[in-house]
């Protein structure tokens, strides 16, 4: 009996040793983030077509200062090194993670609080290793797994852009993670297994606009930190790529190919539009950490760079999600019979004036509602975080769509939510207080 | 330049083409019957009509008015319905500072115009997004149905 | 500029930009009546004719409409029309016949009788300027009567007066106002001139039009924001983030570089961009990147404002009011008669949130300075124009408008004065408009007041009671004179003399400021006492389990004129009757709340109901109101219906808190106004009364917020003390 047991319980360890290095080992041997494209990569030395990496063809006679600013506005720096309200670079951004909060560095070359005595190498090896100076790892947070495929060049382009940067003195805040995610040492395994360290190799067969796309996206922009899902190890799932991730409590959607929930039936146009803009009519408007990205990062890229862009992203292969097919125009009136009085209140006090009761968008085109992935998520967690924080890539003092967070309860902004997914979108999202709780604190 | 037209006269506008239609009414055009009270879509101080239908002019690009007729308050009280809106209002004295009434006057003569017999839930519906600060709603809803029924 | 500001002005800027002094009565012509006030205490009651450079209150011209010049200014409740029937039925004129004038700055003409200075505000208009507008009118009358009895030979007595027009019915003959206006003139004014009595009436009394009205509903009237001059430039300004921070640096040319941008003004405190639009020098204001010192108040958060009001509250106040030995017999405790009771009530900062942002238009040119404005004090604003400048008052001119809201937030100069100093530095005409953010982020805040009551009940009745209030003192900084014996009469109004009998009583006061800048806003003292003592008094019903209205009739037995407000809403409201269910929420109440302040009792009862998220709101509420004796019943049941909107806001929604020293709230979307659509129905029941006039302005404000409260407490049993209602704490987990 006692043996029998003994026996079943090896066995039962040995399958769930095996089946957990079967699963270890699918999250760690996955494609690489632009497999999918197939083709034979080289090393940047061997490519003959014009360099995918550094300052697009109109730069290239332009002052380095200029080509440096642009380089560290590719890999967009900025907006997670500067806190709220406070100096660009300077760091001091809180991330709130499942695990602890975590606070940006500064970057500015203040000697004693920045990273003013950083040498070459020191900055390569943060930037493509998620090495410390002082040796100790980074937390992917710094999203040096994409970063790695920067070529030395452009990593050295950000430092002498962040070297001319005025210094601000700025002591770094500690994070607070608690056991054992406070052991960085076990960063160093993490990394062996999924940080790849090697530049980008660009793919022959592929168009030089491709590749160019390629290296903004993976590299650079490190688009698939927010839009791939992470597997149980807190690394990117490369084979549901760009299937859909979750950035600081925002959905970050779909934008693999799928006509349905991804943005396989965006036309090219509305894809360089929302890009660089943070706005394609009847797309919504880039909220939240997109926004940032837009206003820091995309919008300053040339036209060229956003084509580049948009031809290496419509080659992602399609990633089924769960979005249903978007609702069309609501009524121009309310329903007679209110089945959500509160949310009805704050819509037509709130909300009417700029959305329209037909969603249609009343004074602009920005303010569409109709079609918009935001309310066509029966998740509604996107529609309720642009209610609490507002929304839009407006002024510095005036945000395209003010938030409400501030002065309106979970319970009303629950309800505001349904109101408007039920009304607006494919299925009513059903939100209550408590949810709408946890997005306050995910943020 | 672009062109629009107001009240039923074309005026040329200076003003870059993002500017709100609100400020180019107010300091170009020097029509200030039309208000400025958020800038944010939450007050309706700056309502005015786009092709009959009720806007805030504080959202909107002058760029984007094109062909289609601005009505003010200064020009409303040449259309039926706004100018029995305007009369329900001395009549019940509806107004106190006054300075939210033309967006007032200009929702309820939208929704009136849409919709000749509201009730309640249609004036909550058209009117909850225009503020007033003293207070007159208890007096604009009657002024609503009174308007409605003369 | 495509337009020119005076044809535009043609009509619509009647009311507001002429100004009779500055014409001179000698180039109008005609007769120019004025009071003189006494120098010490400002009463108008010794009228003489003055000449064309004096003030005046009615001018008569040769022909067209009687021009009124109007000591109180109008921003809504209705003092033009008020002040203007006051006149006009003395003087036997139609409202149709008359102009109304701002009065200019003239503080010995216009002072206010109570405040002494030249103010409006504290519901005081009809109080205080009734009978000398009434005085003015009659005696205007009577010179104007006697040159046509002289040219006639006929006994004054005999003629009769109408719609300006004087007759002598026996012999048939007429003559109108215009016709003996200059020969009136130069009378010596009669000093006893009798007033009408009140059966004689054909104005006062009657539900007159406003006549501020007809220009309002077409969108002609000009407030302050609608000025335009001749090449007129518009300025947008950003102040420290930081109450009371300083700039530390700023870039001038990012601003520069955008369109209709004109030029940067950069002070010590403010930064202004001046453009061709206001749109323009907004995005050129948005443009720039400023880095502020915060200075002391960097550390200033709510939670510490709160927690330092509530530790000032225990430390020595000064004595308001005592009778018997309030103190002695409380501090006997839990262990003396009856029972025990002891709450405190906490009212935040709030913003006054006009519809009219703050604006000021200036012109600083050859050593004088022109400002266009809507002001509740034309007075402090030109002479804190004139300091910022370094001349004399008589250099500026203050151009007063009407105001698009007022509620305390125009009764200080510092918009203007900010405007000024702005102006100082540009070229020409300047309008200045405050952004809706600035406008509340630097508003000067409605204070935040702390009320603690203990009070000892005994057989239903309370035998000792202590009302200690404590918050800054408004009147210290505004009006020194009236801030006696460490005492803020305001703060304590409302608690120094409630309308019930409370027995054994102490109230006190202790003056606590905490460096956030304050003012009066609608319903000034009262908002906190009345609250306080109206929940309170709740609080003690329920706690020796007594309905509300029966434990306050036992309390007004001595005060049958409260009595009869409070008898008359609970009827009106049917009080006892179960309330009615709503769709707006599982959980009903209603609550009940008397005040006596500003002259003037009024009762309301509410009724709320109160979803499981804590959702409140208001569906019904009644007041009754006995505001002796009405000048015009429809202006008075507009102010109350008003007041009690302004004061759901409050109760429900308003708050500004700071957050390492600021302001957290910005524009609509934080700072939430009431929308119709949260609007109950107001019923208002006037109560007919020949007492004198009391203010009506601010009450309703004041009484619907305990009303509201208390039927908050009785739909959920919990009483919040804390404002503005919070729904985490009522709400019900379900
Ligand atoms: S100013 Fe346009 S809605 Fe408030
Ligand atoms: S009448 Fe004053 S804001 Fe509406």
């Amino acid at each position: 009996m006692k043996r029998k047991t003994l026996l079943t319980l090896v066995a039962l360890v040995a399958v769930a040793g095996v089946a957990v290095l079967g699963v270890v080992g699918r999250m760690v041997l996955q494609p690489g983030p632009y497999a999918f494209a197939g083709g034979r990569p080289v090393a940047l030395s061997a490519y003959r077509g014009p360099s995918p990496t550094g300052v697009p063809a109109e730069l290239a006679l332009a002052d380095t200062v200029t080509r440096g600013a642009y380089v560290a506005s590719m890999a967009d720096c900025q907006a997670c090194h500067t806190a709220p309200g406070g100096q660009p670079f300077a760091g001091g951004r809180a991330f709130v993670l499942p695990f602890g909060t975590i606070y940006t560095p500064n970057l500015t070359p203040d000697p004693e609080t920045g990273i003013g005595n950083w040498t070459d190498a020191q900055f390569l090896n943060a930037v493509h290793r998620g090495i410390a100076p002082d040796g100790s790892r980074y937390y992917p947070a710094f999203p040096y797994p994409s970063y790695t495929l920067l070529s030395d060049e452009d990593v050295l382009a950000i430092k002498a852009h962040l070297f001319t940067l005025k210094p601000v003195k700025q002591a770094n805040k500690p994070n607070n993670f608690g056991f054992p995610y406070n052991q960085r040492w076990l960063m160093a395994i993490w990394s062996v297994l999924f940080n790849p360290n090697e530049r980008f190799r660009p793919v022959p067969e592929r168009s030089p606009e491709w590749n160019r796309g390629a290296y903004l996206v993976e590299a650079a922009g490190h688009c698939g930190e927010c839009h791939t899902p992470r597997n149980l190890m807190q690394a990117l799932d490369q084979r549901r790529k760009f299937g859909g991730g979750v950035a600081e409590g925002w959905t970050a959607y779909n934008i693999s190919s799928d006509t349905v929930s991804g943005v396989g039936d965006w036309s090219a146009a509305d894809l360089a539009a929302y890009l660089s803009t943070g706005h394609a009519r009847g797309r919504g408007v880039a909220s939240g950490p997109m926004a940032e990205a837009v206003e820091l990062s995309l919008s300053r890229l040339t036209k060229s760079d956003i084509g580049a862009i948009v031809t290496y992203l419509r080659s992602v292969p399609a990633v089924k999600g769960d979005l249903p097919v978007p609702a069309g125009p609501a009524p121009s009136t309310p329903q007679t019979v209110i089945d959500n009085p509160v949310g009805k209140r704050i819509f037509e006090g709130n909300c009417a004036s700029c959305h329209a009761w037909t969603g249609a968008g009343a004074a602009r085109e920005e303010a569409q509602l109709t079609g918009v992935r935001t309310v066509n998520d029966p998740s509604g967690a996107n529609a309720a975080l642009m209610i609490l924080h507002g929304s839009g890539a407006g002024t510095p003092y005036r945000p395209a769509m003010p938030g409400f967070g501030k002065a309106y309860s979970n319970d009303e902004i629950a309800a505001v939510t349904n109101y408007v997914t039920a009304r607006f979108g494919a299925r009513a999202s059903k939100l209550t207080a408590g949810d709408i709780g946890r997005l306050r604190d995910a943020n | 330049m672009t062109a629009i037209t107001v009240n039923g006269k074309i005026y040329e506008v200076a003003s870059e083409a993002r500017t709100p239609l609100l400020w180019v009414l107010r300091d170009e055009l020097g029509l200030t019957g039309t208000k400025f009270g958020c800038g944010i879509a939450q007050c309706g101080v700056c309502t005015v009509h786009v092709d009959g239908v009720a806007v805030r002019s504080c959202q909107m690009p002058v760029g984007t008015v094109g062909q289609r007729a601005v009505t003010t308050i200064e020009g409303v009280g040449s259309t039926t319905v706004g100018a029995r809106v305007q009369k329900a209002w001395l009549d019940l004295e509806v107004v106190q500072c006054g300075y939210c009434q033309p967006g007032q006057i200009m929702a309820a003569a939208a929704l009136l115009a849409a919709n000749p017999d509201p009730d309640d839930n249609a004036i909550d519906a058209a009117m909850s997004g225009n503020l007033c600060r003293c207070g007159t709603y208890v007096r604009i809803r009657e002024g609503i149905k009174h308007a409605a029924r003369s | 500029m495509p337009l020119d500001p005076e044809e535009r002005r043609d009509g619509a800027g009647r009311l507001s930009r002429r100004s009779l002094l500055r014409g001179g009565a000698a180039a109008l012509g005609g007769l120019v009546l004025g009071i003189s006030l006494p120098a010490k205490r400002a009463r108008a009651d010794k009228p003489r004719a003055v000449g064309a450079a004096m003030n005046a209150f009615v001018h008569i011209p040769t022909q067209g409409s009687v021009s009124l010049i109007m000591p109180a200014v109008e921003m809504g409740q209705g003092v033009y029309t008020s002040q203007a029937m006051c006149m006009a039925e003395e003087l036997d004129i139609g409202l149709d016949q008359i102009e109304a004038i701002h009065a200019p700055p003239d503080r010995e003409h216009y002072g206010h009788p109570i405040f002494y200075v030249q103010a409006t505000g504290g519901s005081t208009t009809t109080m205080a300027w009734t009978e000398p507008l009434r005085k003015a009118g009659a005696t205007a009358r009577a010179m104007l009567v006697s040159v046509a009895a002289a040219e006639w030979n006929v006994p004054a007595a005999e003629l009769v007066t109408e719609r300006g027009v004087i007759t002598h019915t026996a012999s048939g003959r007429a003559l109108s106002y215009g016709e003996v206006a200059d020969r009136a003139g130069r009378l010596q004014p009669p000093t006893d001139v009798a007033l009408k009595s009140p059966d004689r009436f054909r104005l006062i009394g009657t539900r007159a039009r406003r006549i501020d009205t007809p220009d309002k509903v077409v969108g002609r009237t000009v407030y302050g924001i609608d000025v335009i001059r001749p090449g007129m430039t518009f300025a947008a300004l950003m102040a420290s983030p930081v109450l009371g921070g300083k700039l530390d640096h700023v870039d001038e040319a990012p601003a520069l570089a955008m369109p209709g941008v004109r030029q940067v003004v950069v002070l010590e405190d403010i930064v202004a961009v001046v453009g061709d639009t206001t749109w323009a020098a907004e995005q050129g204001l948005c443009a720039l990147h400023m880095t502020w010192s915060p200075g002391a108040n960097a550390s200033l958060d709510q939670a510490r404002l709160w927690a330092d009001t509530e530790t000032a509250s225990t430390g020595p106040g000064v004595t308001v009011r005592k009778e018997g030995d309030a103190a002695g017999k409380l501090a006997a405790g839990k262990r003396g008669a009856g029972t025990l009771i002891e709450a405190s009530y906490e009212l935040p900062f709030l913003a006054h949130a006009s519809m009219e942002v703050q604006n000021c238009t200036v012109h600083v040119h050859d050593g004088v300075c022109e400002i266009w404005v809507g002001t509740q004090v034309p007075g402090y604003a030109q002479a804190g124009a004139a300091q910022v400048l370094g001349i004399a008052p008589e250099k500026v001119t203050v151009n007063n408008h009407l105001i698009g809201g007022g509620f305390g937030g125009r009764l200080e100069a510092a918009p203007v004065v900010t405007a000024t100093r702005i102006a100082q530095k540009v070229a020409g005409p300047v309008k200045v408009i405050w952004s809706r953010e600035q406008d509340i982020r630097q508003d000067m805040f409605r204070p935040l007041y702390h009320n603690r009551l203990t009070a000892r009940v005994e057989n239903g009745r309370v035998t000792a009671w202590h009302h200690r209030v404590t918050g800054p003192s408004i009147l210290a900084r505004w009006l020194p004179p009236a801030f006696k014996d460490g005492i803020d009469s305001d703060a304590i109004d409302g608690a120094a003399e409630p309308p019930y009998a409370l027995g054994e009583m102490l109230v006190d006061y202790v003056r606590h400021e905490n460096g956030v800048p304050f003012s009066f806003w609608r319903g000034v003292g009262p908002n906190s006492t009345v609250f306080s003592v109206e929940s309170f008094l709740d609080l003690l019903a329920r706690k020796t389990g007594t309905d509300p209205v029966t434990f306050r009739r036992g309390l007004l037995e001595r005060n049958p004129r409260a009595l009869a407000v409070l008898n008359a809403a609970a009827a009106k409201a049917g009080w006892g009757s179960p309330v009615p269910q709503s769709p707006f929420g599982r959980r009903t109440g209603r609550g009940v709340a008397l005040m006596h302040a500003f002259g003037s009792l009024l009762a309301c009862v509410a009724e709320v109901a109160v979803t499981d998220g804590g959702d409140v709101r208001v569906t019904k509420v009644v007041v009754a109101a006995d505001v002796g004796r009405v000048i015009n019943p429809d202006t008075v049941v507009a102010q109350i219906q008003g007041g009690v909107v302004f004061g759901i806001a409050a109760v429900l929604h308003n708050r500004i808190t700071l957050a390492g020293g600021r302001v957290e709230q910005s524009n609509f979307n934080d700072y939430r106004l009431l929308r119709i659509n949260e609007t109950p129905a107001i019923e208002v029941e006037l109560l007919s009364s020949t007492q004198s006039s009391g203010g009506i302005g601010e009450p309703g404000t004041v009484i619907v917020q305990p009303a509201v409260a208390n039927a908050v407490f009785a739909a959920t049993g919990t009483q919040l003390t804390r404002m503005p209602l919070d729904a985490s704490l009522i709400a019900r987990s379900v």
